[in-house]
């Protein structure tokens, strides 16, 4: 099991290095993909069906716009070309990822241990689930528990779509 | 614990793809991979081993379930993100309409 994610989480990682030094877009937004569909699967894996379900959705719609957004573009990207400068530069960059690493595994041991029972802020939602009548606890505490969440949600989706629009209009004002 | 470590490499990935590439599509794909690893970091704390997912059903009533609440979070968490990068990519589609580039140091110089 959590070999499975071990393996999924390195596949992901590779796509994502892949897709940020792809030389033309549309690889780039192809092997993006790989991160969120395997996202899907680890998803599955950690037993979250809804979030699963969702991310399928989401990741599918994100690509298509990307598509759309690169369509009719001249995608090649130049390559840099080496120069000793930029060696040092790798280097800084790894040695601040190692600390950041290093940091973080500090922090996590803090943190309890991969898969255990840590119930402690959920077992009201739990002991709660009978009153919201609803078989599927993620959607009780998403729909009851936590409505005026999902409002605001809600709220921040329209506005994002009113944006999406007003950018995208062809008609715009003409400049005097 | 390695399974955090590698969940905080692919952030890492993500952060070094905002700092250092020039192309706005790549931009954008680097920030949904932080939105992505952050995700599946939730969902990794809220994870029971053996645990089942957390849907009511008979014979079910009382088994080991894993957390429902981190669930319900990313469950907006992720709505809302591609609600951002839709945004996100609208501007980048207006900006190639006007600049004719996606290179964010060439609209620099033709900014002026």
């Amino acid at each position: 099991m959590e070999l499975y994610l071990i393996i999924i989480l390195i596949l992901m990682i590779l796509g994502s290095i892949y897709s940020l030094n792809a030389s033309d877009l549309l690889s780039a937004v192809i092997s993006y993909g790989i991160v969120g569909f395997g996202l899907v699967i680890a998803f599955l894996l950690l037993q979250a069906p809804d979030l699963a379900i969702v991310q399928v959705v989401i990741e599918v719609v994100t690509l298509v716009i990307m598509i759309a957004a690169i369509k009719n573009t001249q995608s090649k990207i130049p390559k840099m070309e080496f120069k000793p400068k930029i060696a040092i530069y790798y280097a800084i960059t790894l040695m601040v990822a190692l600390i950041f690493v290093l940091i973080f595994d500090r922090v996590t041991g803090c943190l309890s241990q991969f898969g255990a029972d840590t119930m402690r802020m959920a077992q009201p939602y739990i002991d709660g689930a009978a009153d919201t009548k609803s078989a599927n606890l993620v959607t009780g505490v998403v729909l009851d528990f936590r409505a005026y969440d999902t409002l605001g949600e809600a709220t921040v989706l329209f506005t994002a779509v009113i944006g999406v629009l007003t950018i995208l209009r062809i008609k715009g004002k003409k400049d005097k | 614990m390695i399974i955090y470590l590698l969940c905080f490499i692919l952030f890492l990935v993500g952060l070094y793809g905002v700092i250092s590439k020039r192309n706005l599509i790549k931009i954008i794909i680097s920030i949904a991979i932080m939105e992505y690893s952050i995700n599946l970091f939730f969902i990794l704390i809220g994870y029971v081993e053996g645990g089942t997912a957390p849907i009511i059903t008979k014979g079910f009533e009382n088994a080991k379930f894993v957390d429902p609440l981190p669930q319900a979070m990313i469950l907006t968490s992720i709505v809302i993100g591609l609600a951002t990068t839709a945004l996100l990519l609208a501007v980048a589609i207006r900006i190639y309409q006007k600049y004719g580039t996606f290179d964010i140091n060439k609209i620099k110089d033709l900014k002026g």
